[in-house]
């Protein structure tokens, strides 16, 4: 086989360069540097741009810049970046361009420490910069997925000219596993009917987010979410395991749907009807799936390493919100299977024994490295 | 004036350069005037800008960025691809441009609020990159659109709506010196400070500006040139004050010269052509599509390792190879790492699950086989490992066991590692036990698998392989 192990971080690079990225912005910090790292050393072998930006701010207002010119650009970060980055979403999105950006989140608020967490979920899922504006959210959960979703977010970026989020968490970078190499690489064709090159053919175009016509730009809003309105309906992409015929079931993404998953064979091995469904979009959102499943007289279980942030989703979803539960980790912790599991008894009203989900785990990061 | 000569006076001299536009429909109303006030300083100098850009024929090449602040709007008149940013970003902007478009010629266009205060840092560190920009620099020691606020080039006792008894250094520091700080960066190719404040001097202004796209039109690097300009309507001045207020006051305080101009000894800056084909990626990732790709459906047991240590030990890098044996293989696996210090000899422990099918957590909480290289981990991971499970650890560790149906080995694995080759291969014994104890994998995909992960160090691969026998060797005769 000439599958390879490789670690998240690095397929994104790897992604990225097969889907044709022709320019990598980024700034240090734990635990997205290796992509960084990967960028700086790949990058410029085959001769595409890679620039160590100043600041997060810079890096974004880089692929601001670059993506004017109609070729495909990433940068990556995590929480904190992220947080800083957010000015330069909204004038991605309000100039309508293509970009992709890949955050490996961290545990927050504020600094907080290096471990996996998936908080940046509302800051980047409903916006964070100002404004009318949506991003498309891409989430895998398994190293070919860091991959694959990074290459169908420049194709969605491109064909929505909107920015692309692929959003995972610490573990998911530092994780490997097999990767199947993409079967070719793309040679991506800029647009010129908008892209500003520097030549003749495109020196009418402008990229600029300004109406100064309060209609003009009231127009230009309505004209965005109805393009959302077409992401919503065209672009959704749910992955079910054992959903069918489930009367409880777990909504989850990234790292923590891998310990879903586990936990589903377990519930299984009992006897106990539970599925799991993981958005692979999470902008935009299975809501009607979920609806569907709420409307059968499903339960759900929002299995998620944030403060309830999925868990709001699922409730808007689901309209039957008594029926929506949460399990969660937060502080850089993994969710354990022992969690999952006793949620899902509790609910099924049946009891355990030897689960015992008084002790912690005792796994830290390191506190010597902060940011 | 005859109707004649006005005619002449139109076409000669009122005539826009072929660079602004004739008339200005993004405006979207009254499309024959700007929307600059009158006097002040933008118009003059969109004019020269435009003026340069015929006159070295690159007007098709150029990028204009608006920033945020008066000149906000530039894109209203300049003739050529246009860019709207965020506010002080422009430099960074330029610089993704630049990056991109190796051929556009990219020029920034920025006040001082713009420039030297929000946007200081994108300002230096485009400059000190030597960015193949051109930086326009608009000092009128005000904001302006945000209504007439303290900027950072604001002198010294000068009154605006944000310091009304006049500029304190005491509570508002200093003006700042763009051109002087820029000078302190080695790469900047032109630098240079020009007035406005009479047609003299506008004149040499126009010949900056100039120099600056000249290095731009050869693709040399940086340019920056910093325009002393009027804002009659801020700084409450007729004309005869404005140009007064330069002359004396702006210029006293920020010299009229040239810094730096190595237009003609700086070798242009050549960027390579992007490569996009499927065989240059394979060749720097090492894929060979001879081999096929995928997974191999066979019936096995899922098999869940833990490796763990002191960092140091190679306990990632055990795990990493038993992982790797297992992609060679064709099967469903995966390696994580409680990701920490490991360099600097902190605690390091790596899950590794081996399976026929899609793998949930890869994190190993149950235990098939537990492989120690020290005892606080003994101590730690022992409790999760499962009945009918392995416990291999290093025999140095001392005496361990329990009371649970658990197979306890204790592996000399340091003597047997100095033994065929040195101290450090020790890891390596522990997985040559480890292919005598499970045969989920096959004793040649772990030696594939060194010789994978010590490619780059082609004498460690032969005295891995023999500790790697040895381990195998000794387990054999001790079970």
């Amino acid at each position: 086989m000439s599958n390879q192990m490789v670690k998240g971080n690095t397929a994104v690079v790897i992604g990225a360069m097969y889907a044709g990225c022709d320019c990598f912005f980024g700034y240090p910090i734990t635990p997205a540097s290796e992509i960084l790292h990967e960028a700086s050393k790949y990058f410029p072998m085959v001769g595409r741009n890679f620039v160590q930006a100043e600041s997060e701010e810079a890096s974004i207002n880089m692929v601001y810049g670059a993506s004017g010119t109609g070729h495909r650009v990433m940068t990556s970060s995590s929480g904190p970046g992220i947080s800083l980055m957010q000015e330069g979403f909204t004038f991605l999105a309000g100039a309508e361009l293509p970009a992709v950006i890949v955050d490996i989140m961290r545990a927050g608020p504020g600094l907080g420490n290096i471990g996996p967490e998936q908080g940046d979920y509302n800051q980047i899922v409903h916006g964070g910069g100002h404004g009318n504006y949506k991003n498309i959210v891409l989430a895998p959960n398994s190293v070919q997925e860091m991959c694959d979703l990074t290459m169908k977010a420049f194709e969605l970026a491109d064909k929505w000219r909107n920015p692309v989020v692929v959003l995972a968490d610490g573990t998911l970078g530092q994780m490997a596993e097999p990767l199947v190499f993409p079967e070719k690489a793309i040679e991506p064709k800029s647009d010129d009917s908008w892209a500003v090159k520097g030549n003749k053919e495109t020196m009418d175009n402008l990229i600029t987010s300004i109406f100064n016509d309060f209609n003009d730009l009231e127009d230009f809003n309505f004209k965005l979410q109805e393009k959302y309105a077409e992401i919503e309906a065209s672009e959704v992409i749910v992955d079910e395991y054992e959903v069918d015929d489930a009367d409880i079931v777990l909504v989850s993404f990234g790292i923590s749907s891998r310990i879903a998953r586990t936990a589903v064979d377990k519930a299984r091995e009992k006897g106990l009807k539970v599925g799991l469904l993981r958005p692979i979009t999470l902008s935009p959102f299975p809501t009607e799936r979920i609806k569907e499943l709420s409307d059968k007289g499903v339960s759900f279980i929002s299995v998620e390493m944030s403060n309830g942030q999925l868990l709001r989703d699922v409730q808007f979803a689901a309209l039957r919100r008594e029926d929506t539960h949460l399990v969660n980790r937060m502080g850089g912790n993994l969710i354990e299977l022992k969690h999952v599991l006793a949620k899902i008894y509790e609910i099924a009203g049946i009891e355990d024994e030897n689960l015992d989900t008084s002790k912690r785990s005792e796994e830290k990061a390191s506190p010597n490295i902060i940011d | 004036m005859s109707e004649e000569n006005n005619k002449d006076y139109v076409e000669q001299i009122r005539r826009n350069p072929q660079s602004l536009l004739e008339e200005y429909p993004r405006k979207g109303t009254n499309i024959q005037s700007t929307h600059y006030c009158a006097g002040c300083g933008h118009g003059i100098i969109h004019k020269l800008i435009a003026e340069c850009m015929d006159e070295l024929g690159i007007q098709e090449r150029c990028v204009m960025i608006s920033p945020v602040g008066c000149s906000v709007y530039a894109y209203f008149y300049f003739n050529c691809g246009n860019f709207q940013t965020a506010h002080g970003r422009a430099p960074a902007v330029a610089t993704g441009i630049s990056r991109a478009e190796d051929n556009a010629i990219v020029m920034s266009y920025q006040g001082d609020g713009d420039l030297a205060s929000i946007g200081l840092n994108e300002t230096l560190q485009a400059a000190n990159r030597g960015e193949k920009i051109a930086v326009f620099f608009v000092n009128n020691t005000v904001y302006g659109m945000t209504g007439g606020q303290m900027a950072p080039t604001t002198l010294i006792g000068e009154k605006t709506v944000t310091c009304q008894t006049g500029r304190d250094p005491d509570y508002a520091g200093h003006p700042t010196h763009m051109c002087e700080l820029i000078n302190t960066l080695k790469a900047p190719v032109f630098i240079e400070r020009v007035s406005l404040a009479n047609p003299l001097k506008i004149r040499l202004a126009k010949f900056a500006i100039k120099q600056a796209l000249t290095v731009q039109k050869e693709g040399k690097g940086y340019s920056f040139v910093e325009i002393l300009s009027p804002c009659p309507t801020n700084l409450k001045q007729d004309v005869k004050s404005a140009q007064a207020f330069i002359e004396n006051q702006m210029e006293k305080e920020f010299p009229v010269k040239n810094f730096r101009n190595n237009l003609y000894k700086k070798e242009p800056v050549q960027r390579p052509a992007s490569d996009f084909s499927t065989e240059s990626l394979d060749k720097i990732f090492n894929v060979n599509r001879t081999k096929g790709s995928g997974y191999i459906d066979e019936d096995i047991e899922p098999l869940r390792i833990k490796v763990s240590g002191f960092g140091g030990q190679g306990v990632l890098s055990a795990g990493l190879t038993i992982a790797q044996a297992a992609c060679a293989e064709g099967k469903h696996v995966s390696w994580y790492p409680s990701y920490g210090p490991e360099q600097r000899g902190g605690k390091s422990n790596c899950s590794v699950v081996i399976s026929n099918e899609t793998i949930g957590t890869p994190v190993v909480d149950d235990i098939d086989i537990l492989i120690a290289l020290n005892k606080p981990s003994l101590d730690q991971f022992s409790q999760d490992v499962k009945e009918g499970g392995v416990i291999l650890y290093d025999a140095k560790i001392g005496e361990f066991s329990t009371d649970r149906d658990v197979k306890v080995i204790a592996m000399p694995c340091v003597d047997i590692a100095e033994e065929h080759g040195n101290a450090r291969t020790a890891n390596t014994a522990l997985i040559g036990a480890l292919t005598e104890l499970s045969d989920v994998l096959k004793r040649e995909s772990y030696e594939n698998a060194i010789k994978e992960m010590f490619a780059s160090k082609p004498k460690v691969i032969d005295v891995n392989i023999d500790v790697l026998e040895a381990g195998a060797e000794w387990i054999k005769n001790n079970q």
